[in-house]
C-alpha cells in the first residue's frame, strides 16, 4: 500500500531522513516512535508530499507520489491526514468542516455530504456538535472532528502525526478510542505517537527512529519487552522512568 | 456662515450640475466608492499573486507593488494624466484618469494588506486544506481568504479612509471634486476662508469617521457570528502550548 525505497531528505545540510526503506501493507497498523527531532513527523509528511524528498521513491498503491507531473491532489484526497494541532477551519461549523472537501472533490450534493458527515460525526461521538463552531469545542472534541473530516474523504489509509500530543491528559483517551475503533474496522494506519499503551494494544508493528534513521522494526511485544538497539532501550527507559537517567 | 451655506450648499454638493459636469461632494463620493469597489478585487488578486507558488506570477507583481508603493500618489496621477494618453492614444477625462490612478495606487497597498493577512494565518490552515486534496486555489478561496479577510478588516478600512482623502488630489488635474469646489467658493466669497475650509474639513471628517464606525460595527458583528477572533487566538494559544 505504501512503499518507501531509499528515501533521503535534507534540510540544507541537515540529513533529516537517511535512506529509509519501508513497506506498509493494506490493513496494517504501524506506530512510528522515537525521540523528538528523530524525523518521524517528517517521515509521514513525505507520504502525502507535504514535505519534498531529495532522493528515493514513495509508492502509494504502486504509484510514485513524488514523481514530477503527478496529480498530487488526487493522491492526497485518498490519504487521510490528522495533525497534532487539529487545524479545524475556524470559520466553518463542525459539519461544514466535514462536508467541504467531499462536496468540492467528490461532487457530492450538500445533502449527500451532510449525510456522510453526520454518520462520521456520530461515529466519533459528536453528532450533537454538528452545528457548533470549532472554538466551542474542547481539544479532544476538535481532534475527533478532525478525524471525521479526514474520514469524510473515505481514504483507504490514515496518517496520524502525534494526534494526542497537543491535548490535555484527560482528553487523550477519547481520541485514542476513536482511533482504536478505526483499527478494528480494518483501516490501514500509520501513526506517529508517544502513546505506548496504544501502540501495545493496536499496532501490528513498531518502527523506532532516531536521527533520521529507522533503527528498529519489531512487533510491539518484542519492541517493548526485548528492544534490540541501544538507542531504543535508552528511549524506552527514558519514557518509562524519566527520573532514573543519570545526567 | 448661515448665508454662506445658503448660497453655496447646492454648488458644494453637486458642482455645476445639471448646467455643467457633475462635481462637488457627490463626485467625491462617486470617485471614492468606484475606487474602493475596483481597487479591492484588484488588490486581492495582486495580493494572491504575491503569495502564489508560481514565480512567473509572483515576481512581476511584487515588482509592480514595490514600484507603486515607492511613488507619491501625485506622480501616479501625473503619469495617468500625461503619459497614459500619449501611449494609448486615448484621451481620458479627468474623472477616469483620477479613478485609474486611485485604483492602481490603492490596489498596490491593498495587495500588501492581503498578503500580510494571508501570511498571518497559522500555516496549518493551508496545509490541512491541501492535505485533504484541495488545490492551492481552492484552499485559498475556501479556507484561507475567508479567514484572512476578516482579520484584515481594520487595515482595509484604514486604506479606504485614505482613499476618500486621496480623492482631493483630483484638484491638481482640475477635477471638480469637493476640494476643487471649495477653493472655487473661497475665491468667489473671498472673505471667509476659515469657514469655507472648515466646512470642507468637517465634510471629510464625517465621511471618514462614519466609515470607521461602520467597520467597527461590522467587525463586532462578524466576531459575534462566526467567532473568528476567538478561534484564531485559541489556535495560536494551542500552538504556543504545544511548542512550549
Amino acid at each position: 500500500m505504501i512503499e518507501l525505497q531509499n528515501v533521503n531528505k535534507w534540510y540544507g545540510s541537515y540529513h533529516a531522513l537517511v535512506d529509509v526503506s519501508e513497506t506498509i501493507h493494506k490493513g496494517e497498523v504501524v506506530v512510528v516512535c522515537g525521540p523528538s527531532g528523530s524525523g518521524k513527523s517528517t517521515l509521514i509528511r513525505t507520504f502525502n508530499r507535504l514535505e519534498a524528498i531529495q532522493s528515493g521513491r514513495i509508492l502509494i498503491e504502486g504509484k510514485d507520489i513524488h514523481a514530477p507531473g503527478t496529480d498530487v491532489n488526487a493522491f492526497r484526497s485518498r490519504i487521510g491526514f490528522v495533525f497534532q494541532q487539529f487545524n479545524l477551519f475556524p470559520h466553518l461549523t463542525v459539519l461544514q468542516n466535514c462536508t467541504m472537501a467531499p462536496m468540492q472533490l467528490h461532487g457530492l450534493s450538500r445533502a449527500q455530504a451532510e449525510e456522510r458527515a453526520m454518520a462520521l460525526l456520530a461515529r466519533v461521538g459528536l453528532a450533537n456538535k454538528a452545528r457548533a463552531w470549532p472554538s466551542e469545542l474542547s481539544g479532544g472534541q476538535q481532534q475527533r472532528v478532525a478525524i471525521a473530516r479526514a474520514l469524510a474523504m473515505q481514504p483507504p489509509v490514515m496518517l496520524f502525526d502525534e494526534p494526542t500530543s497537543a491535548l490535555d491528559p484527560e482528553m487523550v483517551g477519547e481520541v485514542l478510542l476513536v482511533m482504536r475503533d478505526l483499527v478494528r474496522d480494518g483501516m490501514t494506519m500509520v501513526c506517529v505517537t508517544h502513546e505506548m499503551g496504544f501502540a501495545r494494544e493496536v499496532a501490528d508493528r513498531v518502527i523506532f527512529m532516531d536521527e533520521g534513521k529507522v533503527l528498529e522494526r519489531a512487533t510491539p511485544d518484542d519492541f517493548f519487552n526485548r528492544p534490540q538497539h541501544p538507542r531504543a532501550r535508552q528511549f524506552l527507559s527514558d519514557i518509562r522512568s524519566p527520573f532514573a537517567r543519570t545526567p | 456662515m448661515i448665508e454662506l451655506i445658503q448660497d453655496y450648499w447646492l454648488y458644494f454638493l453637486i458642482g455645476q450640475y445639471p448646467n455643467g459636469p457633475l462635481g462637488g461632494l457627490v463626485l467625491t463620493l462617486l470617485l471614492a466608492s468606484c475606487g474602493l469597489v475596483l481597487a479591492l478585487p484588484l488588490g486581492i488578486v495582486l495580493g494572491l499573486a504575491r503569495v502564489s507558488p508560481w514565480r512567473w506570477l509572483r515576481w512581476p507583481v511584487s515588482g509592480f507593488v514595490f514600484v507603486v508603493r515607492g511613488l507619491p500618489l501625485l506622480m501616479v496621477i501625473f503619469w495617468a494624466y500625461f503619459f497614459l494618453p500619449s501611449v494609448t492614444g486615448v484621451k481620458t477625462d479627468q474623472f477616469a484618469t483620477m479613478l485609474i490612478a486611485l485604483v492602481v495606487f490603492d490596489a498596490a497597498y491593498l495587495a500588501e494588506i492581503v498578503r500580510a493577512g494571508i501570511q498571518g494565518l497559522p500555516r496549518g490552515q493551508m496545509e490541512t486544506a491541501r492535505a485533504l486534496g484541495l488545490s492551492w486555489s481552492r484552499a485559498m478561496r475556501l479556507v484561507v481568504l475567508p479567514q484572512a479577510l476578516r482579520s484584515m478588516l481594520p487595515s482595509l478600512v484604514n486604506q479606504f479612509v485614505s482613499t476618500i482623502k486621496e480623492t482631493s488630489l483630483g484638484y491638481i488635474i482640475g477635477l471638480a471634486e469637493v476640494s476643487f469646489i471649495a477653493t472655487q467658493i473661497n475665491t468667489q466669497v473671498f472673505t471667509k476662508p476659515a469657514q469655507v475650509f472648515g466646512i470642507l474639513g468637517l465634510t471629510y471628517f464625517i465621511l471618514c469617521f462614519g466609515l470607521s464606525r461602520f467597520a467597527y460595527w461590522l467587525e463586532r458583528r462578524l466576531a459575534r457570528r462566526g467567532l473568528p477572533v476567538v478561534a484564531v487566538t485559541e489556535g495560536r494559544a494551542a500552538a504556543r502550548k504545544a511548542s512550549a
